[in-house]
């Protein structure tokens, strides 16, 4: 489930549950509106629980999209599901975005 | 398959097998790098062992084990080859050479000593190896830590870090996602997860090239591929396995790590004979899995109706590193090489060769005997067919020959060992410098030749060659050498033994012939006759006794063994620069070409690769020869030895007499013989004991009449060209003749 609001041209995008192959339609659609809409974009990861590729991809996607814009993408608050799909796909230095390690 | 039959091959395969661990042994200590070396001695052992376990010889299985496992690590490069390990591991091939030697001996018991031997050798090994295995574990524990340190906290430095040594051993994985992996219910994301389970991944590039921009992509579609580094001791079955079922939705090509492909090419894939063909031998060495073969071999077939070379694809689809194919396609050669030799070589029993070869000599007797009743019944048809037969005969005696025909190189290498043992019992250093190790000859006189052989080589080492101080005091280099050579010479095979040494002492030997009363005071003698007195029984100018020689026993016992085989000995020597003692021995025991002549009633035989020409008498040459036993034949001085007279042959000398001039060891003579028969098979046939006394005679044959003639031994002959006719020998002739 994805959810979208604008302030002062900044998109602030929360992604809560899942967001895999069964999702990620219904969010490509939000996140392309979004980048239309807005300057700056915040991604909050905090609620999701499941990611698989199909959503890793959608995040590349939109920081790809946003590097091509010239716009900030910015994923914040990874949970714990997204740390690891990001650490298995090693992105993390490419992403660039702090991540907040989890204890282990 | 009979037990005892198997067991047997086993014993002749083991000590084939530990000569081959000598060699390499000895091969490594000059070359202590030499990775086929190490690889041909591990697996000696491993075959020794392993057979050993068939058979339940537990003494083998237990001590071979121990140095397999030292063997093991040297092929693995954890411990390096030095003089130490060498000296060791002879000792232990010794040991296993003992231990196989109980076995043939129905299991004889190891005595006390051989026990404490074994003892003592697994204790050096234990030493070898527990040292080293120390150094080992520490050095991995080491390099684990270093991974530790650099790896879970920033990956991506691992590029920069020089940690080449850890990225350089890695498989490579890449892999390129279908684009319906998703939605057929795959996370590539698992996969990769799964294959972190099988090894360390150690880097990972993600490849989103193919992805269209957000408003083209289908976010349901997989645009990922991965290109992935991964540390694993898996084979690549396993991390294939791991692709099982993405494997039609996904292109997956994996590499082996380069370790990976130095192990294969040291490994020698087991050279059996069934594996040839370059797919399978990748398979084998887990460089390319079956499916992997599958592919290549189906887009062989289908691209070019299989004109490219499946190596060539398979470089191409990053299956396998180039460098692999080329170790492939090298043990390719060598196992077709080895199958060809396989199918070239039978192990034939010894003794039926001899018999075949006795068949041989019989058959050559009843041709003659046949082609003599043939040309007698004067029917030319039947002539003409004996004919045919005989030269097919005389061909069938060449091939049968020649199967007991061996090349000497393989006794001659056996010195190397002793030189070595010698010199550093002896202390001094000494190499062996071989040469004509392909020369040919008999299989009888290989194996009788190898005891006169070791003493001369021994002689040489140790009496020969001078301690350092005085070699450089001459101006030699430090290093002596022995140099083992053989040739063939006029039908005779010749073996030299020279080493760089001092030399022999003309006149001390001498003198000390003199002393002992073998030679006259004041006789006149030349350095070959000289020299050859340290052939007498009992002669030795040696001022020391030493343990290997000096005791001046032996040299008269080379010098016999070497008359035995119908050989001559000969020294050379010059003061201070070496001595060559040379071997002359014919080139086989049963059957030679020889030259028929007559005496009276009386046939002789003479070995035609002494003859070199024959003449007839002269009414003048006879005159003078009558005078003094020689003739001028075109300038030259030719030494006459009339037949008649040495052997005492009664009958009038017929009107014409002719010479045979024949040449021995480069002397040359003229035999005077009343006629010339021509040239003729002869099966030797070796006279009774009766007459082991005569000389001059080597042996007897039966002619196609059924008569006997009588061999010449024709060196004898030159010899006491001056002598008169000894009693004895007249006697032996008549008494031949007399049972013909």
């Amino acid at each position: 489930m994805m959810t979208s609001e604008t302030i002062n041209g900044i998109g602030h995008m929360r992604v809560s549950g899942e967001m895999t192959m069964y999702t990620v339609i219904e969010a490509r659609d939000l996140l392309q509106e979004t980048l239309l809409l807005c300057k700056e974009i915040d991604i909050d990861l905090s609620e999701v629980t499941e990611i698989d590729s199909a959503g890793l991809q959608l995040l590349i996607q939109a920081k790809r999209e946003g590097a091509r814009a010239g716009m900030p993408v910015r994923l914040v608050s990874h949970s714990p599901a997204v740390q690891e799909i990001i650490d298995l796909y090693r992105l993390a230095p490419e992403f660039g975005d702090p991540m907040v390690m989890a204890a282990r | 398959m009979n037990l005892d039959q198997a067991l047997h091959t086993y014993i002749a395969e083991s000590r084939g097998l530990l000569e081959e661990m000598e060699d390499a042994l000895l091969g490594l200590e000059h070359d202590p790098d030499d990775a086929d070396l190490i690889g041909a001695l591990f697996r000696a052992a491993h075959t020794i062992k392993g057979s050993a376990g068939l058979f339940g010889l537990d003494a083998v299985v237990g001590f071979t084990h121990g140095v397999e496992s030292l063997l093991d690590q040297l092929r693995d490069g954890t411990i390096s080859v030095s003089t130490d390990l060498i000296g060791t591991l002879l000792e232990c091939r010794d040991h296993i050479s003992t231990l196989i030697d109980k076995v043939a001996q129905a299991d004889a018991p190891l005595d006390a000593d051989q026990e404490a031997q074994g003892e003592r050798l697994q204790h050096a090994l234990h030493a070898h190896l527990g040292h080293l295995s120390d150094a080992d574990a520490h050095a991995n524990t080491h390099a684990e830590a270093q991974l530790d340190a650099h790896f879970p906290a920033e990956p991506g430095a691992l590029h920069s870090d020089g940690a080449s040594r850890i990225e350089l051993d890695n498989w490579h994985i890449s892999l390129q996602f279908g684009v319906d992996v998703m939605r057929n219910g795959m996370d590539p994301a698992s996969f990769i997860r799964y294959l972190g389970t099988v090894g360390d991944i150690i880097s990972l590039q993600l490849d989103c090239a193919q992805m269209p921009a957000i408003a083209e992509m289908d976010p349901q579609s997989c645009y990922l591929g991965v290109e992935i580094d991964l540390r694993s001791g898996a084979d690549k079955k396993t991390i294939e396995d791991v692709f099982e079922f993405v494997r039609d939705d996904c292109r997956v090509s994996i590499m082996a790590p380069p370790s990976h492909v130095a192990k294969f090419m040291q490994q020698a894939v087991p050279l059996q004979g069934e594996v040839d063909k370059i797919g399978e031998i990748l398979c084998d060495a887990g460089i390319l899995t079956e499916l992997e073969l599958a592919q290549a071999l189906t887009l062989q077939g289908a691209a070019d109706g299989g004109q490219r070379q499946l190596g060539q694809i398979l470089v191409e689809l990053r299956d396998v590193p180039s460098v692999a194919v080329d170790v492939a396609l090298d043990k390719q050669r060598q196992l077709r090489e080895n199958k060809h030799q396989e199918s070239k070589f039978i192990r034939v029993n010894a003794a039926k060769l001899d018999q075949l070869i006795d068949l041989v000599g019989e058959l050559i007797i009843a041709g003659a005997s046949a082609s003599l009743l043939a040309v007698r019944s004067g029917n030319v048809a039947l002539a003409e067919a004996t004919s045919v037969i005989n030269r097919f005969v005389e061909e069938i005696r060449s091939d049968a020959l020649g199967l007991r025909m061996v090349e000497i190189g393989e006794t001659f290498n056996r010195f190397q060992r002793v030189v070595r043992d010698v010199s550093k019992d002896i202390g001094k250093d000494i190499g062996l410098d071989i040469s004509g190790g392909d020369t040919e000859l008999d299989k009888t006189v290989v194996e009788k030749i190898g005891d006169p052989l070791t003493h001369l080589v021994r002689n040489a080492m140790d009496h020969g060659i001078e301690p350092a101080p005085l070699r450089s005091a001459r101006g030699k280099p430090l290093k002596g050498t022995v140099r083992l050579n053989a040739y063939h010479d006029s039908g005779s095979i010749v073996m030299e033994v020279t080493d760089d040494g001092a030399g022999l002492n003309r006149d001390k030997i001498l003198a000390k012939a003199i002393e002992r009363g073998l030679v006259a005071a004041g006789a006149v003698l030349s350095d070959g006759e000289i020299f050859n007195l340290i052939f007498e029984a009992g002669f030795s100018t040696a001022d020391n006794v030493t343990k290997l020689s000096g005791r001046g026993v032996g040299m008269d016992v080379v010098k016999r063994n070497i008359h035995a085989l119908r050989g001559t000995v000969e020294i050379d020597s010059r003061e201070g620069v070496g001595t060559t003692v040379r071997i002359r021995l014919p080139l086989t025991l049963a059957i030679i070409d020889g030259f028929l002549v007559g005496v009276g009633s009386t046939s002789f035989v003479v070995p035609l690769d002494m003859v070199l020409e024959c003449l007839e008498l002269s009414e003048a040459d006879r005159q003078a020869a009558r005078q003094h036993d020689y003739i001028n034949l075109r300038g030259e001085v030719l030494p006459l030895i009339s037949l008649r007279s040495v052997f005492d042959i009664g009958g009038d000398v017929g009107r014409r007499e002719n010479v045979l001039v024949v040449k021995s060891a480069g002397k040359k003579a003229g035999l005077v013989v009343d006629t010339l028969q021509g040239e003729f098979q002869t099966v030797i046939k070796p006279l009774s004991k009766m007459f082991h006394q005569v000389k001059c005679l080597s042996g007897s044959t039966i002619l196609g009449s059924g008569d006997v003639a009588l061999i010449l031994d024709v060196p004898a002959l030159i010899q006491r060209a001056s002598g008169a006719a000894v009693p004895q020998t007249a006697a032996a002739v008549k008494t031949g003749a007399a049972r013909a």
